[in-house]
């Protein structure tokens, strides 16, 4: 690697671990039930699982609808085996118990999350995969549906427990625990998609019958990038597991997977960094910022505000996403990723132009 | 003495009850230019689209090689409705897919330009060189395969220069000049480090000048990369001139073979391009 | 007798609700055929409509407010897509199909905003929401009433696709949307005649729908719409009878596993038959086959 290039990496360590050091410091200022540990607990988990959903959808060109639910098995993978013993009867009341009777750590737990999921992913992409992009949206939001429903059957009540919610399980306190994980994975796919593998990923996207021309197997290339997709959606799972501290499958609907995909959209199609902020920005908006759009009792001076109730906030949102999507289509990065190198170029550029006028 | 590097035996391609190419039969031996042409529509690209797998033929096979590559024979709906007649003798099923056949060692370019508009001219080259890796996802994702990935971007790199092309390696693709996207197609191509290359209509849309220089260049890469070419083409000049050997189709059935100068000659050929004279 | 008796009501409410699904599957397919562009917000018009209905219906009497909600669901849907998806029709697929799922979205949160997450009741509407016996089995008149009403309709329908001009300009666009351009067809007239066609429909079915299951909640389109969506693939999209019987055939099936007591995987059915029809019959039942020129 050259100098410039290793540089660049340290800096970006760096800036990480700076941003891991302000959370740290306003976890120890801020009273606990501030909003904005909701927004970065909840931002950090919708990052993971938004970038997991532009490696499938804006690097490989494969349009799923999938992803609530591969989060929906990480989630009960990890509730169902990391429930203390001595919890599982009062948890499992009406199914004697469960039947699992032990549990694992949280990290095998975790780890567990997102193999179950790429297993059950594995098994889904063998038969869909190669369909066209609207009928793979469908196909993969049907399977989603089916999982969903086979979850809140009662006959697997004793590993499920049915349509009633699991809780109990171990959940995390800081925001630095998903934020850790999360930048871990994430780092992740960013060392895959820079790889050469990422490069077949895009050659894919852009043209796939140029891609198989060129030697590289579609079916296998899709699979395998659908299924690391799906791993990394299943670890958000069970990072949302533990956020929510419950877990039920009526929480993982189809409407999650279309927020999702819009704050991939809004943070543009193929830039990871795009995901990660607007997956804060989507957050922060939909849970915090714009709560005061449904307090019904907003005075501006003596002048009592109209329309302003619970739900006109969402609605508030819609129109934003809508306007975001009709007039911004790239998104807020385009497929251009934050770097170092390019802050360096954007200053070199208005230096230039200061010397210029000079 | 030369070998046979790729044979076809009877290749019928069928669409429904439209025959597309009827009963083809051809070779290419070692180190020859052999050229397709015909009129719009004759099958040419059909052909090339049944060798390198993107169609299972209805009837017929392909060797390369010396090893079949390809066979297939009308079965179910099919049989009712080809229209050839060399029914039985072709009986295996033989399909591979199109990234299978380049790994044998053959490789295409295409009649309209496909490269991969987001990636640079590097990035281009060094995305077909995929195919001969060793690693595997996990190897590639954590570095583990350093040394291959940089004998990968070496390799590449000499590729580009070879073609002229190093100097815009870092610009994106498609802002490269009509010319130098037909050769980086070309150059992609052979980063595949394939035996047979297969070119389809690569002096599309070029002027005279950039022909004769197409001519020159194919030359040079079938000498210096020890190709063998066969290639779908319509500047005659460029045909005449490069190749040792035509075949002319025309509604997909071949009507003419042999050297540039017998063909020239064929009245069949004459007829098929300017019509036949009426009353001489 | 008394097997068929039980099961009666759920081959009944089956063929209504396959009625119901069909005129909304219409929409779908029609859409897909010229623009091929799954509305995912066909659905929640679906949904538009009935809540127009309960709204207006305490301002004027019915027969006043039936009409006046079909027609004010034609205009939605032509709104709809003059927002939402004309001015991305030439942008890749995926960004249409994203639109279509935030108008989705926009449309489900301004009808929770509307209703205050309370579930409203659709007004009854006298004739068609009676109860009525058949075979000894109850069940309201409304179930008898749909098949009737969807014939009809879609008999009507595709006399307008065969012999008027509006309709076999709506064939030259699906087939090929340049060449139809270039030949002079004003394709902004015919892609707004078939998105108010397809909402005009769905708004009758809603009336239908409601008149049997009065629930209206903000996401009850999501199911329905999906369910639309899955029969226009299995008769063929594009292909207007396809979808009909696909829908049929869906809701008939639907029910009958409700009666056999597997309530929980009567949604889940419609998925499975979907992947085996996208798995084995891509094309669906009538749908035609589109060749890649490589």
């Amino acid at each position: 690697m050259d100098k410039t290039k290793r540089r660049d990496l340290i800096i970006s360590f760096v800036l990480i671990a700076c941003i891991f050091l302000i959370v740290a410091v306003l976890e120890q200022i801020l009273p606990k039930t501030s909003m904005l540990f909701t927004v970065l607990k909840k931002g950090s988990i919708y990052a993971l699982v938004a970038v997991s959903m532009n490696l499938l959808n804006g690097f490989t060109g494969l349009f799923s609808l999938g992803q609530a639910g591969f989060m929906l098995l990480g989630a009960y993978t990890y509730a169902v085996l990391t429930i203390p013993v001595k919890s599982r009867a009062a948890v499992y009341q009406y199914y004697d118990g469960g039947i699992i009777q032990f549990a694992v750590p949280v990290a095998v737990g975790i780890l567990l999350a997102g193999v179950v999921a790429a297993f059950f992913a594995y098994l889904i992409g063998l038969p869909v995969l190669h369909l066209k992009s609207d009928y793979l949206a469908i196909a993969t939001l049907g399977f989603a549906e089916i999982i969903r429903a086979i979850f809140q059957w009662d006959k697997l009540g004793g590993l499920t427990n049915g349509s009633n919610l699991l809780r109990r399980f171990p959940i995390f306190r800081s925001a630095l625990f998903p934020f850790a994980v999360s930048g871990f994975c994430i780092a992740i796919i960013v060392l895959l998609i820079n790889s050469t593998y990422g490069r077949a990923f895009k050659a894919i996207r852009d043209d796939e019958v140029a891609a198989e021309a060129m030697g590289i197997n579609l079916a296998h290339h899709k699979r395998l990038a659908f299924t690391i997709s799906s791993f990394f959606a299943g670890i958000s799972g069970a990072l949302l597991a533990m956020f929510q501290t419950t877990v039920q499958a009526s929480q993982f609907k189809s409407a999650m997977t279309y927020e999702i995909l819009l704050i991939v959209v809004i943070g543009g199609i193929g830039s990871i960094t795009g995901s990660c902020i607007s997956s804060f920005l989507f957050i922060a908006c939909s849970e915090w910022w714009l709560r005061f759009l449904d307090n019904a009792d907003t005075y501006i001076g003596g002048f009592h505000v109209p329309l302003l109730r619970p739900g006109f906030r969402k609605v508030v949102f819609s129109i934003v996403i809508m306007a975001i999507v009709l007039l911004y289509q790239r998104g807020i990065m385009g497929d251009k990723e934050f770097s170092i190198e390019g802050i360096r170029k954007w200053l070199s550029k208005k230096l230039r132009k200061k010397e210029a006028h000079a | 003495m030369s070998s046979t590097v790729l044979e076809m035996n009877d290749i019928t391609m069928q669409f429904g009850g439209v025959v597309a190419v009827n009963s083809l039969t051809m070779h290419v031996d070692q180190g020859e230019i052999v050229s397709l042409i015909g009129p719009n529509g004759a099958g040419k690209t059909t052909a090339f689209n049944v060798i390198t797998g993107v169609y299972a033929p209805t009837n017929g096979n392909v060797f390369f090689m010396g090893k079949k590559i390809v066979e297939n024979h009308p079965v179910g709906k099919m049989k009712k409705l080809y229209a050839g007649t060399d029914n039985g003798k072709y009986t295996g099923h033989l399909e591979p897919t199109p990234d299978q056949i380049t790994k044998l060692g053959i490789a295409r370019t295409f009649q309209n330009i496909r490269l991969w508009k987001s990636q640079s001219v590097f990035d281009n080259v060094l995305i077909a060189k995929h195919l001969r890796r060793t690693s595997n996802v996990f190897t590639a994702t954590f570095r583990l395969n350093a040394v291959e990935e940089k004998r990968q971007r070496e390799e590449t790199a000499e590729l580009l220069n070879i073609l002229g092309l190093y100097g815009v390696k870092d610009n994106n693709c498609t802002s490269l000049p009509y010319g130098l996207q037909r050769r980086l197609e070309i150059a992609r191509a052979l980063a595949t480090e394939p035996t047979l290359l297969l070119l389809d209509e690569p002096a599309a849309g070029m002027n005279p000048q950039e022909t004769i220089e197409l001519t020159d260049f194919i030359g040079k890469i079938r000498d210096d990369f020890k190709l063998t070419v066969c290639m779908i083409e319509h500047h005659m000049d460029l045909v005449m001139n490069i190749s040792d050997r035509i075949y002319v189709l025309n509604f997909g059935a071949l009507i003419s073979k042999g050297t540039p100068a017998e063909v020239q000659s064929d009245p069949a050929v004459i007829a098929a391009y300017l019509g036949e004279e009426k009353n001489a | 007798m008394g097997f068929f008796q039980s099961n009666l009501p759920y081959l009944l409410a089956g063929i209504s609700t396959g009625g119901q699904y069909a005129l909304i599957a219409i929409g779908y397919t029609m859409v897909y055929g010229i623009l091929r562009l799954i509305n995912f917000a066909h659905g929640d018009v679906f949904m538009c409509a009935a809540l127009m209905v309960i709204y207006s219906a305490s301002y004027m009497p019915l027969y006043v407010s039936l009409p006046l909600a079909v027609i004010a669901t034609g205009v939605i849907g032509f709104a709809i897509e003059r927002v939402a998806y004309k001015p991305l029709r030439t942008a890749p697929r995926m960004s249409a199909m994203i639109s279509a799922i935030g108008m989705s979205y926009l449309l489900q949160n301004l009808a929770l905003y509307v209703t205050g997450g309370l579930t409203k009741y659709y007004p009854s509407v006298p004739f068609i929401a009676d109860s009525i016996e058949i075979f000894g089995a109850m069940t309201k008149r409304v179930t008898v009433i749909t098949p009737f009403v969807t014939i009809i309709l879609i008999v009507a329908l595709v006399s307008i696709i065969k012999y008027t001009k509006i309709g076999i300009a709506m064939r030259a666009v699906s087939r090929d949307f340049e060449t139809a351009q270039l030949m002079g067809v004003r394709i902004n007239s015919v892609i707004s005649a078939t998105f108010v066609i397809g909402s005009l429909l769905a708004a009758i079915g809603s009336i239908l729908f409601f008149s049997n299951y009065t629930g209206v909640t903000p996401t009850v389109g999501g199911m329905p719409g999906l369910k639309a969506f899955v029969a226009a693939v299995f008769g063929g999209i594009g292909s207007i009878p396809g979808a009909v019987i696909g829908a049929f055939i869906i809701g008939i099936c639907e029910n009958i596993i409700k009666g056999l007591g597997w309530t929980t995987f009567s949604d889940a059915f419609t998925f499975v038959l979907l992947i085996i029809v996208l798995m084995f019959m891509p094309t669906g039942l009538f749908g035609e086959k589109a060749t890649d020129k490589v």
